[in-house]
């Protein structure tokens, strides 16, 4: 956005495209908002809605920190415009639970799956639509995708023992997927 | 990134007129590339067209075989049943690309119109033939690693970077297009071109014409298939040299062959004499060795990226004995057979 000490004529040329209203479910709340065109899904949730649990790491779509879901769908929000999102329900980490950790954050914190912390929502929100997919059972399987979560402590052993984790627990049951459809 | 106009799209003909009427338009959907290259300043649109609420996000029967709406996101077309049964092909070659939450993202128009990786295409900071029609190629002289070792021009090496668009040479597909003067179907492999002597065009899309579909023809080869992909780890990566191979068997000789190359060239590299050399030739090491050997003969190396013919031959002769084996290669488990 132009700053107010922006240059009159730079300023006159941002002010000529319009911003455009949006609608966004977000953690299963409405919000109307008011959005530049050029504003990302990820700077949105975090600058206007002050949900700074989903994080900005590369900002290019190569990391995951971002990751979030758009219509139960993992996505990485920084490479989503906001307003292309319109109509959309969004979920971050904030929305995961209502006081009690969800089933992956407990796991996470059971099997130590972080260090610093700072890719853990996205690996987290990643691993939560991972197992609602219900395509991985093995390690390998587990690993190949979560390949778009990068962890430079390299937790990555422990983030696969948190996730089978809870693979392993919900064995037994009718599985997310089958359920969903 | 820059300031732009956003116009969302209500039909596949507003989407038309409004990017003919605006040169510096340009279309979004998934925005995976493109935001990215905004982000950059490698693209900068004066409007963004979103054509994401188009009616073109269905898979359907088509002709014996299926189409494939340009809005359909990489990971639908990889699970869809059909797909995964009659064109096993093609969803492999999808999940050997990006990652989960790019291929959810990410539609099947955006893949044939992504740009190269190339690293001088990305850097503002250099002269790019494609980027800034002109102004020079660093790659030839620099670092050369990932680039094209056919097909290439004195200016431009760049390589298409898509795992899909490789097996959609190898099935044939159809583009379908609409634009300002109507429609018109693109068999596959017209639709991308080589750099030659206007390496800003990656495809010969003419302007204001806009991808509604892709179809895949009723020959399947879900029989005798795989897509080999190699590259520097084992997931999450651009081809450095990848295959895909489909095959009709008689027993263990070869009816049909088709061989498509991803990773080497400015589009998937596909050769008809290698390919028409396999028919009617036993299912051997030393037929595929041949077709190789074709294929390869008027590859040009640079400097950084020798490697890749060696790593081509041999990925040709893996992959081809994969398709031939009916043992296609796992894109979960990396081992290669």
């Amino acid at each position: 956005m132009p700053s107010d000490s922006a240059p009159a004529a730079i300023d006159t040329v941002a002010r000529a495209i319009d911003t455009v209203a949006i609608t966004l479910t977000v953690n299963g709340q409405e919000r109307r908002l008011d959005v530049a065109p050029w504003t990302s899904l990820l700077d949105l949730l975090r600058e206007e809605l002050d949900l700074t649990g989903t994080k900005k790491g590369c900002d290019h779509g190569q990391c995951g920190a971002c990751t979030v879901l758009v219509d139960g769908q993992r996505v990485n929000s920084c490479l989503a415009l906001a307003v292309v999102k319109d109509g959309a329900h969004v979920t971050t980490v904030e929305g995961l639970s209502n006081g009690a950790l969800h089933p992956v954050q407990a796991a996470f914190v059971e099997h130590d799956a972080f260090q610093c912390g700072y890719c853990t929502p996205g690996q987290i929100m990643s691993a939560v639509a991972l197992i609602e997919e219900g395509r991985a059972r093995s390690r390998e399987e587990i690993r190949e995708y979560m390949s778009g979560n990068i962890c430079r402590c390299g937790a990555y052993t422990n983030i696969v023992d948190a996730i089978e984790d809870v693979l392993r627990q919900q064995a037994g049951t009718p599985s997310h997927r089958e359920a969903a459809e | 990134m820059n300031r732009f106009a956003y116009t969302r799209a209500g039909t596949v003909a507003e989407a038309v007129q409004a990017l003919a009427a605006d040169p510096a338009a340009r279309l979004i959907a998934g925005g995976t590339n493109l935001v990215d290259l905004m982000k950059y300043n490698v693209e900068r649109p004066d409007r963004l067209i979103d054509i994401t609420r188009l009616p073109l996000d269905a898979i359907s029967e088509h002709e014996g075989g299926l189409r494939l709406g340009a809005l359909v996101p990489n990971s639908k077309a990889a699970y869809d049943e059909r797909v995964a049964a009659r064109y096993p092909l093609l969803a492999s070659a999808i999940l050997a690309g990006a990652s989960p939450q790019l291929r959810n993202a990410a539609t099947t128009g955006g893949n044939l119109l992504q740009r190269t990786r190339c690293y001088y295409f990305y850097d503002e900071g250099t002269p790019c033939n494609k980027r800034v029609p002109g102004s020079g190629c660093p790659a030839i002289t620099g670092v050369n690693r990932i680039h094209a070792i056919l097909g290439t021009s004195d200016t431009c090496i760049a390589t298409h970077p898509s795992d899909m668009c490789v097996a959609l040479a190898a099935l044939e597909a159809v583009v379908q297009v609409e634009g300002p003067d109507g429609a018109r179907s693109i068999p596959f492999a017209e639709f991308h071109r080589l750099p030659g002597g206007e390496p800003q065009r990656d495809t010969t899309l003419r302007h204001g014409e806009i991808v509604t579909a892709v179809d895949l023809p009723a020959e399947d080869f879900s029989g005798h298939y795989t897509y080999l992909k190699l590259r520097d780890r084992l997931s999450y990566a651009f081809a450095l040299v990848s295959v895909a191979a489909a095959l009709e068997m008689d027993g263990d000789t070869i009816r049909t062959a088709r061989l498509a190359l991803g990773g080497v060239a400015h589009k998937p590299w596909r050769n008809a004499e290698a390919e028409a050399r396999l028919q009617g030739r036993p299912a051997t090491p030393e037929s595929f060795r041949e077709a190789a050997d074709v294929i390869l003969a008027e590859a040009r190396p640079y400097a950084h990226n020798a490697f890749k013919i060696e790593l081509a031959r041999r990925a040709i002769v893996r992959g081809l004995s994969q398709a031939a084996a009916g043992t296609p290669q796992s894109q979960t488990d990396k081992r290669i057979q």
